[in-house]
């Protein structure tokens, strides 16, 4: 039951860097205390939004990529939905789509690796044949 | 409606379909697509198709939204695919991208994002 989403959110423009750094150490406790692990934080830096959030038209994009179970993503969304600063969130869930990206990388390299191949022992075959017919 | 055929502008040549494992030779009968029937219009409309095909992108992730950007148009609708001449299987998980953009206001619902 190892699942990994993604989880994007929107903290108002004019929240302080140590209270961002406080907000997500607090969900970083919550994914490490249900046994999910939090697998990367990006600050995306502010940006402007492409319509108005409450009345903001700018915002701090945050993401996280977090691996755990559906009922730890609940919790997650509801400690964003009742955080004062955020405004916006989204959980996307990722393995899945990450498991078809691998499965097509692997087929094309395969595919790489088998068009040079014959060619190979074609060489040989015939630099072992020129000095066999002289 | 003209700029909405922006997407299409990238691709390089083609009477061949890359949407398809193999190849095609361009076939002998002029150019496919849908300006190329007999006795309709004059001028010579190149066969649209699939950018992320061609290019060979394989993620449609609702982060790039420059990306996706170029398949919306200025009132922030989605460009069909007819327009585009994005393949199915494509369009399917760009609309769902443009959508998870939408929601987390990388891309805007009505409009030009402000």
């Amino acid at each position: 039951m190892n699942r990994t989403y993604e989880l994007m959110f929107v903290v108002r423009p004019d929240m302080a860097e140590e209270d961002q750094d406080k907000l997500i150490s607090t969900l970083e406790t919550a994914v490490t205390s249900t046994g999910g692990a939090l697998k990367s934080v990006e600050r995306m830096g502010k940006r402007r939004l492409a319509y108005m959030v409450r009345r903001f038209q700018e915002g701090i994009y945050i993401l996280m990529i977090v691996e755990g179970g559906g009922g730890l993503m609940q919790e997650l969304e509801r400690r964003l939905r009742v955080s004062e600063p955020v405004i916006k969130f989204l959980t996307v869930r990722v393995d899945e789509e990450q498991k078809r990206l691998d499965k097509i990388k692997q087929i094309r390299e395969s595919r790489k690796k088998a068009a040079p191949a014959p060619a190979a022992p074609a060489e040989a075959a015939s630099g072992e044949n020129a000095p066999a017919t002289a | 409606m003209a700029d909405e055929t922006r997407p299409t502008s990238s691709e390089s040549s083609g009477g061949d379909r890359p949407d398809r494992g193999e190849r095609r030779p361009p076939r002998p009968g002029g150019p496919g697509g849908p300006g190329g029937r007999e006795g309709g219009r004059k001028y010579f409309r190149r066969k649209k198709v699939c950018k992320f095909c061609v290019e060979k992108i394989e993620s449609i992730n609702y982060k790039d939204y420059r990306l996706l950007g170029q398949f919306v148009a200025e009132s922030g609708k989605i460009v069909p695919r007819r327009l585009t001449g994005v393949c199915m299987p494509h369009q399917r998980r760009l609309s769902l991208a443009i959508k998870q953009a939408r929601n987390i206001a990388l891309l805007p619902f009505a409009g030009r994002a402000s």
